[in-house]
């Protein structure tokens, strides 16, 4: 009732909010988070480009883990179940997570996709995103490390066009070393724009092809996986695999 | 264009704001935007005039506040200039984005009965 005269009109108030615009995302990566942790599940996002190289450098880790660590993968795609195709033919237990329209994956996503069977007992877990180097960056997914696909192929001002997606990676991985003799690229240029939208650079020259680099990519997961230890079930809340 | 589905989650919170306080219509939503939010403020715009429709927002303003990067040392607190390298040049500890990162929905403004 309206305060002034009491004449039943309706009346404005403000109401104060403050909270973040993707709250409810947030908190679905965080119990992802504590998922991965009870689990001792090291979980990465994978991001890059359409073409980046991402599947191609999942495939070569999938075959240099064969036996070594228990790998999983949830590949987010618009249509087709192609990455996953791959990426089961190349060994790692895989579901595919198509979205449509959707042009990056969100944490209520990967949740649903945990349940999935095929990733019981990975301790390792790749998300493959949306190729896309926009919207991915804005979800919280759980992970531990954002790792961005950069390949070669796309040039050197890529980081500083897209400041948001490499201002969140934890680690860039610079694809398709192998063409750089037929480029025009500066690996010093590209490395100078990275040091500007990336506080703490950490760029890893590979080829999947080749496979030249790659072992220092696997030392970095091998170093990663050790560090996050056992499962810790009693941060779990709720089983999310069968069995 | 992930601005849509943002405003999506958006809107699930104005409505359930409203809700609890038995709302009958929203005429003023308040958020904030950083330039590093990964957020373009005139999609999010276009995306709000789509789903307001027959909403308790139908007739309410989207007001963005647009906040500008700011980097700064993440050990002197010096700040940095836009197109920096990422370092202090005067300590050389990493910077951290001080303002610029964020996407807040602020506040909202409803008519109750």
């Amino acid at each position: 009732m309206c305060e002034t005269c009491g004449c039943g009109d309706p009346h404005m108030v403000p109401v104060e909010i403050q909270d973040r615009i993707l709250s409810v995302n947030d908190r679905q990566a965080a119990h992802n988070r504590e998922h991965f942790a009870a689990h001792g599940v090291l979980a990465i996002n994978l991001m890059g480009s359409p073409g980046s190289g991402k599947t191609a450098v999942l495939e070569a880790t999938a075959r240099a883990f064969a036996g070594r660590a228990r790998l999983g993968a949830i590949a987010g795609d618009l249509e087709t179940e192609r990455d996953a195709d791959r990426l089961r033919a190349a060994g790692i237990p895989a579901h595919a997570i198509t979205t449509g329209s959707a042009c990056h994956l969100d944490a209520e996503m990967v949740h649903r996709a945990l349940h999935h069977d095929s990733l019981h007992g990975a301790n390792l877990l790749f998300v493959e995103n949306v190729g896309n180097l926009v919207c991915p960056a804005v979800y919280d997914l759980g992970q531990a490390f954002n790792v961005v696909a950069l390949s070669v192929t796309e040039g050197e001002d890529k980081p500083l066009k897209y400041p948001v997606m490499f201002r969140k990676a934890d680690l860039v991985l610079l694809t398709k070393m192998d063409l750089l003799p037929y480029l025009d690229i500066q690996i010093a240029a590209l490395e100078d724009a990275l040091a500007r939208v990336m506080p703490r650079p950490a760029v890893f020259q590979v080829s999947a092809r080749s496979g030249a680099g790659m072992d220092r990519w696997f030392a970095w997961l091998e170093g990663q996986v050790a560090a996050i230890g056992p499962p810790n079930p009693s941060q779990t809340g709720h089983r999310h695999n069968p069995g | 264009m992930h601005e849509y589905s943002l405003m999506v989650a958006l809107m699930e919170r104005v409505e359930q704001e409203a809700a609890s306080r038995r709302a009958v219509a929203v005429h003023r939503v308040r958020v904030r935007i950083g330039e590093l939010s990964g957020v373009e403020p005139e999609l999010l715009e276009s995306a709000f005039s789509i789903v307001r429709d027959r909403t308790i927002c139908e007739k309410a303003v989207l007001e963005i506040t647009r906040v500008p990067a700011q980097w700064e040392c993440s050990r002197c607190q010096s700040p940095l200039k836009a197109g920096d390298l990422l370092q202090c040049a005067a300590c050389g500890a990493p910077a951290r984005l001080a303002r610029g990162g964020e996407m807040l929905l602020e506040q909202l403004e409803m008519e109750v009965p």
